[in-house]
């Protein structure tokens, strides 16, 4: 029933049309609508009406919209009523009347505490096939829709001097303390308002309504530029640095919401407080709410919870409630006061509350009623002072726990997260809290004077649970009674943390905001504690749930990862290149012409055209890095195993790198284009690594040389050109003949008046060269190279074709040096230089690593009827089982050479240089291969090399 | 987690790239013997508070960093460019 006259707009809930008032709460919409039930609860089913208003709801949890669009467990009490909305009820089927689940609740006696841990024990087997997938299924809230996300969420920064959590009277004074004394501040308020409490109570400031005074403070905030408003946003963790995590419901402009990093130099938590419930029998009915809920609903969102209404607790606000209620015109029936001994001992209704049996003075009396208003007192909002270990103490004075004063660096609380619950007492302490701030940072504060407000002192007898007949439930979201509890402690589990996980009381999506502090006196009672030695749980970020969606913002399809192109992407996609990653940078893995149909046809032709023609392709993705200085030529030799202070100006050399523990870093060529100037090449997966690595030489282990090195992978398109036709290529293209260009050396050259650079080097074994020119002639000369090689017989040649060549030639990559081989390993230990020192020379020498046991670098081919080998694949004698005890290696590269008609193989074998001729058996179980292969060197084509130097 | 670097100020960590602890700066001399390598390249300590970390600034300046942190406040004493403390 509504309180005032209001305009309205449909929305709908499981199907039916209701009216609400657009930007009141779903839940408020709910309860003008009269709908009392709109949940089943976790594990029992149990009907379930709306307990709060605010973001600690443990039992309102409904699904909004439906298909991709669907979000899950939206507490009704925070969704904000729009034209059109569609909200669902969940955990319950066919309908939330009748519920077929709710047989759990008759089977209750059956189900408690520890009851998955008893009971799904045995027989072993059956859990992973049969009673998990059950429980999984009947286990869960709301579900996902499987469907991609179209909601936009983003992860936005901010920076300030103080961040205010909370915009009560606390939060609002703090705010403007702060803010008139210069400071930079953002205000996060969780609400869609301003004002915490005074929203939902009837309170004057200054002799006028409270409201009046909010409104008042708020224009002056919006006033400062120095202040940020940021409403609808839960600070939700605090982490290191005075870094907060913050959760805006955006709503608008097409996106949903967003995650925040708000980064303050100090921080004043005004969070407020949660009330707390009584635990009596068959508390959950629909119907039954907090009494701080029922103001809100009456005095804020002008809507009546009951018509019949009591009022049940042990402060002052059993006497507040009523008295709000009477004064909206709505019955009260009985006022309970728990703290003279009175108390609820049953409730009656099903689907809604109906009547209540109150015990006073010893005599029993039934009350009809359809709301009851409960309060057990409040509990101050420390869980953010609780995110970097910190633990609250008790307060005996609110029997409740407050916040440890200096828990997260920086932060500061005030108001009734720090105790003080009277609204006088809230504004001066908040104004002297942030006064401290202000001096904290070196500026003066600012005199506020402050108004006058309600001073009335929080009195509590502190009432947990009552005797009586019927479950008396604590944890409303996940279901947990007090006799759930009190087993725990009989069966041992009587530390804090072990009843929590043995009952699950706290571990839903509320984290127990409601309900712990209770339990914990539950548990202090059975256990003959006291509540300060019974401790408290951990409360751990985030302190309202977060959608995965919001904090993996922009991570979702190609926004996981950024993308390289070459300066030859476009035409190989025009091309019908299929592009494969390659790190972050794309490949194309071959070039189908017309009539091939499957990727080997493309790739064999390909590799002939190198062997036999001539070949391009484009390798701008290896890194490249330009060394300069008069000691570039030493910081080489520290970094290379073998010496580059001996290559003469207008050479390339092969190198190989380690790590300080012996084992390969990378290799690659490098030319020496002057005295003081080389140009490095790395593969293309550890140019990153390579860079970062010569930047710590430089730095850190040889300081005293003079060289600089900088990233020039971006600046220089480099393209190979193989083949026996590669020279006759060129001297078409370039403006003048390469005929002089030896093996190993490079040469500045022009091709169309563009200067470049040729280096004659070869990773396919043939005669080839690489040619470079400044990135932004790159894609013009790609074109051009396609035609050139198009007339001589050739074409362009993808990873596939590239990855055989090398194959054939017994070339390494990163398949083969993977971070667990030697230089011993593959045969190149004579390339470490005793001369000099150099980065992983010594520990190469130990005798482990250079053991003739070690499995070193080997080529294998098929000698038995299965022709086909696969790497990952292991290599066993001839006769062994294929089982790991008697692994003798594996295979870490596989093509098919067309050039010798047969499929070959990289691997390590054990002792396998002095194993060539030996015919041994590959194992692969995953793909279900056995064949018979023979040893033989890793170079299978043109052993001496004769074609490479033409 | 911010690191204050010396050349850019005060950065997000994710412009960083976290190596390792600084005994790094400290390389043997070759013929040092493997005990002390071995010290070098595999034995760390675990310290429950105050430790020294190699960061390179990867995304920013490029230098490389000696990070004094605590591992159990997380609060971040010193930060120093490692080339003047291998100096």
């Amino acid at each position: 029933m509504r309180l005032r006259d209001v305009d309205t707009v449909p929305f709908t809930f499981d199907g039916v049309t209701y009216q609400g008032v657009v930007g009141e709460t779903l839940a408020a919409a709910l309860i003008a609508n009269g709908v009392r039930l709109v949940a089943r609860s976790f594990k029992y089913h149990r009907p379930r009406g709306i307990m709060g208003a605010g973001s600690e709801e443990p039992n309102a949890l409904v699904t909004i919209g439906s298909g991709a669009d669907a979000e899950p467990n939206v507490r009704a009490t925070v969704q904000l009523v729009y034209e059109g909305l569609a909200a669902f009820s969940q955990n319950a089927w066919p309908s939330l009347k009748s519920d077929v689940m709710a047989v759990n609740d008759l089977a209750s006696p059956f189900l408690g505490a520890g009851f998955y841990y008893k009971t799904f024990m045995w027989p072993k087997p059956f859990w992973e096939k049969i009673y998990e997938p059950i429980i999984r299924r009947a286990a869960g809230l709301g579900g996902l829709s499987g469907q991609p996300d179209t909601d936009v969420h983003e992860k936005p920064y901010a920076f300030c001097d103080v961040l205010v959590i909370g915009g009560g009277p606390a939060g609002l004074m703090a705010a403007l303390v702060a803010a008139k004394s210069g400071v930079d501040v953002i205000l996060a308020e969780e609400d869609t308002a301003l004002g915490g409490r005074l929203l939902a109570e009837l309170e004057d400031i200054d002799g006028l309504p409270a409201m009046d005074w909010v409104a008042e403070v708020a224009a002056d905030l919006r006033d400062m530029p120095n202040v940020r408003i940021m409403t609808r946003t839960t600070v939700t963790g605090a982490y290191d640095q005075g870094t907060f995590g913050a959760h805006e419901r955006v709503e608008r402009d097409g996106m949903t919401s967003a995650f925040w990093r708000i980064v303050a130099k100090r921080s004043i938590l005004c969070a407020g407080a949660l009330e707390r419930g009584i635990a009596f029998p068959n508390n959950d009915r629909p119907g039954i709410m907090m009494a701080g809920a029922v103001r809100a609903y009456v005095n804020r969102w002008g809507v009546a919870p009951g018509a019949r209404v009591a009022v049940y607790g042990n402060t002052a606000d059993v006497a507040r409630t009523a008295r709000d209620l009477t004064v909206q015109g709505i019955d009260v029936v009985a006022q309970i006061d728990a703290a003279k001994g009175a108390a609820v001992v049953a409730t009656k209704g099903r689907h809604a509350l109906s009547a209540i049996t109150v015990l006073r003075g010893g005599v029993e009396e039934e009350i009809a009623v359809d709301c009851l208003a409960v309060t057990g007192g409040w509990n101050p909002s420390v869980h953010l002072t609780c995110h970097m270990n910190g633990r609250p103490v008790w307060d005996d004075k609110i029997a409740s726990f407050v916040p440890t004063a200096g828990a997260i660096p920086g932060m500061v609380t005030a108001g009734a997260c720090h105790g003080v619950f009277d609204t006088m007492g809230c504004l001066a302490d908040a104004a002297q809290i942030a006064e401290g701030v202000v001096r904290d940072l070196k500026l003066k504060p600012a005199q506020i004077d402050l108004p006058d407000a309600d001073a009335t002192p929080y009195q509590i007898t502190p009432v947990w649970s009552v005797a009586g007949k019927g479950r008396k439930w604590i944890d409303f979201q996940n279901d947990v009674h007090v006799k759930d509890i009190n087993l725990a402690a009989q069966e041992g589990f009587k530390s804090v943390e072990h009843m929590k996980r043995y009952t699950t009381q706290g571990m839903a999506p509320d984290q127990g905001k409601s309900s712990n502090v209770v339990a914990l006196a539950v548990l202090a009672d059975v256990t003959g504690r006291g509540i300060p030695e019974t401790g408290t749980t951990t409360f751990r970020p985030p302190y309202v749930p977060v959608p995965i969606a919001a904090m993996g913002a922009g991570g979702g399809g190609k926004g996981f990862a950024p993308e390289r192109f070459t300066t030859s992407h476009d035409a190989s996609v025009a091309a019908a290149a299929p592009m494969i990653e390659a790190g972050l940078w794309y490949r194309p893995s071959y070039f189908p012409k017309t009539g091939e149909r499957t990727w080997r046809q493309s790739c064999d032709r390909e590799v002939y055209m190198v062997r036999n023609a001539v070949g391009v392709c484009d390798v701008s993705t290896l890194g490249k890095i330009d060394i300069q200085g008069q000691d570039a030529a030493a910081l080489l030799d520290f970094v290379y195993t073998n010496t580059f202070s001996s290559l003469k100006v207008g050479r390339v050399r092969y190198g190989l790198m380690l790590r300080e523990d012996g084992h390969v870093l990378d290799d690659g060529t490098t030319a020496r284009l002057g005295d003081d100037h080389f140009v490095m090449t790395t593969t293309t997966a550890a140019a990153g690594l390579v860079m970062r690595h010569l930047e710590f030489v430089l730095q850190v282990l040889r300081s005293d040389l003079n060289a600089r090195v900088i990233s020039v992978t971006e600046q220089w398109a480099q393209f190979a050109i193989a083949g026996p036709q590669s020279r006759a290529l060129l001297n078409g293209l370039l403006d003048a003949p390469v005929d002089d260009v030896p093996f190993m050396g490079w040469r500045d050259v022009t091709v169309g008046g563009i200067a470049g650079r040729l280096f004659r080097i070869s990773f396919s074994g043939e005669m080839a060269f690489e040619l470079a020119v400044p990135s932004r002639f790159g894609a013009s000369l790609w074109d051009a190279l396609n035609d050139a090689a198009a007339a001589l017989g050739g074409g362009a040649y993808g990873m596939e074709a590239l990855n055989v060549l090398r194959i054939e030639k017994g070339f390494i990559t990163h398949a083969e040096i993977h971070g667990r081989v030697t230089a011993f390993d593959i045969g190149m230990d004579r390339m470490i230089s005793r001369k000099k020192d150099c980065v992983g020379q010594t520990m190469a020498a130990r005798s482990g690593l250079m053991d003739e046991n070690r499995a070193q670098l080997v080529g294998l081919r098929p000698v038995g009827a299965v022709k086909q080998l696969s790497a990952g694949a292991h290599l066993f004698e001839s006769g062994a089982a294929p089982i790991r005890e008697n692994g003798q290696g594996y295979i870490t590269s596989v093509g098919f050479s067309p050039t010798l008609g047969s499929t070959i193989a990289l691997g390590f074998l054990d002792r396998g240089r002095a194993r060539h001729g030996e015919v041994i058996r590959m194992v692969d179980h995953l793909r279900d291969l056995d064949a018979q292969v023979v040893v033989c060197d890793p170079v299978f084509f043109d052993p001496e090399g004769d074609r490479v130097r033409g | 987690m911010r690191i204050n670097c010396p050349t850019c100020g005060e950065r997000d960590r994710r412009e960083f790239y976290y190596v390792g602890d600084a005994v790094a700066l400290q390389r043997p001399a070759p013929d040092a013997g493997l005990d002390a390598w071995d010290d070098y390249v595999h034995l760390r300590d675990n310290p429950a508070g105050q430790t020294r970390d190699l960061w390179h600034h990867e995304g920013g300046c490029g230098a490389w960093l000696v990070v004094t942190r605590n591992t159990v406040t997380h609060a971040i004493a010193k930060v120093e460019m490692a080339r003047e403390v291998a100096r």
